[in-house]
């Protein structure tokens, strides 16, 4: 390092630094994942089973999902009720 | 007691069976009874490597389905003392290996030889996890290369969760890392992972680091392990290895651009 480096602009990160990176990112989410069996098919059809106790619901309207950013993990559930309509028909059934 | 070693990597072409024919014939060099075995069914190629392949009449899977006996496939090697190559069959798959089957044989090898080494075929299915489930270490070839270092991570966790070691809750296999084509001149160049940044990743510890060299293609070609040329770079770096997997403190070496002269320079030569 001389002194002339001290006014140059600093220089963009050399493409072994961009792999190493790019490696860390990718491997810390495989790792989180490797290490976590893969419940979210099971959590699908027990929720969808404790939800359809109350409510009236088909099969595909429980949606789980596992998002995984730097730093934490974010598990969406999404459960789409029938209108209130198609409530009444369902209650005519039961 | 006999060790169990399995040379290994998750991706193809990194040099799992130079490593392993180098790495074997290293061991028998200092003494060790060694036999290094093809798990490779189907895509034989350490008898090539190990210069044997015209000595091959029984292999690996024939002892396995009790078509022959083991002293009849091991091949002796005409250079080294104390070194034997089991070779497998070209004209199998890999479900032609079975744990039980595999287990009997690394059970009889165990009597004769102290080390046995098991070349993986590339991938993390039936035919590595067969060369993984038995090992007492595993020797993880990566290059310095992003998808080579993703897949050594991938294969050190199949080694965590589905070796014997990890099956039965025993003491777990023990992983070393052996970077291999490594250049020091594009690591300087910031054009390659520094072997830093590799151990960083993986975590886990270094065995050797084997320099990129014409030396490797040249003695495949002639079938001789490279450890055998101890004019080449890759040929010593691999000796190094085998001394520090046998407990000895060895410096690493060709990890820093060679010095060029001024000819060198003026010219533009690359080594």
């Amino acid at each position: 390092m001389s002194l002339l480096d001290l006014f140059r602009k600093s220089k963009p990160p050399t493409v072994a630094a961009q792999a190493k990176e790019r490696l860390q990112i990718v491997l810390a989410h495989e790792r989180s994942g490797r290490d976590s069996p893969d419940f979210l098919p099971a959590l699908q059809q027990e929720l969808l089973a404790v939800i359809k106790k109350y409510v009236n619901i088909d099969d595909d309207k429980v949606a789980v999902k596992l998002e995984r950013e730097s730093g934490c993990s974010m598990l969406e559930v999404n459960v789409e009720l029938p209108g209130p309509a198609k409530r009444g028909t369902a209650a005519t059934i039961n | 007691m006999a060790k169990i070693i399995t040379m290994t990597s998750g991706k193809g072409g990194v040099g799992k069976t130079t490593s392993s024919a180098a790495f074997g014939t290293g061991l028998a060099l200092r003494g060790f009874k060694t036999c290094i075995i093809d798990f490779d069914v189907g895509l034989r190629n350490l008898d090539l490597i190990m210069g044997c392949e015209r000595r091959v009449v029984f292999d690996f899977i024939n002892v396995i389905n009790g078509e022959a006996r083991l002293s009849q496939a091991l091949i002796k090697d005409k250079r080294v003392e104390n070194l034997y190559i089991l070779p497998t069959s070209q004209t199998r798959d890999k479900d032609a290996l079975t744990q039980e089957g595999v287990g009997k044989i690394l059970d009889e090898l165990k009597k004769e030889f102290d080390y046995i080494l098991c070349d993986s075929p590339a991938g993390i299915e039936k035919g590595a996890l067969m060369a993984l489930y038995w090992a007492d270490h595993a020797i993880i070839v990566t290059n310095p290369e992003v998808s080579s270092v993703r897949d050594s991570d991938r294969i050190l966790g199949v080694i965590q969760a589905k070796s014997r070691r990890a099956e039965q809750g025993l003491e777990p296999v023990k992983e070393h890392l052996l970077v291999t084509r490594y250049d020091p001149d594009r690591v300087e160049k910031g054009e390659m992972l520094k072997v830093e940044d590799v151990l960083e990743i993986l975590a886990i510890p270094l065995l050797g680091i084997i320099p990129e060299s014409p030396a490797v293609l040249k003695a495949s070609n002639v079938g001789m392990p490279v450890v055998l040329d101890d004019k080449s770079n890759a040929g010593l770096a691999y000796a190094d290895a085998v001394g520090r997997f046998l407990g000895e403190t060895i410096e690493h070496r060709f990890i820093k651009p060679e010095k060029k002269g001024f000819l060198d320079r003026l010219l533009r030569r690359t080594a």
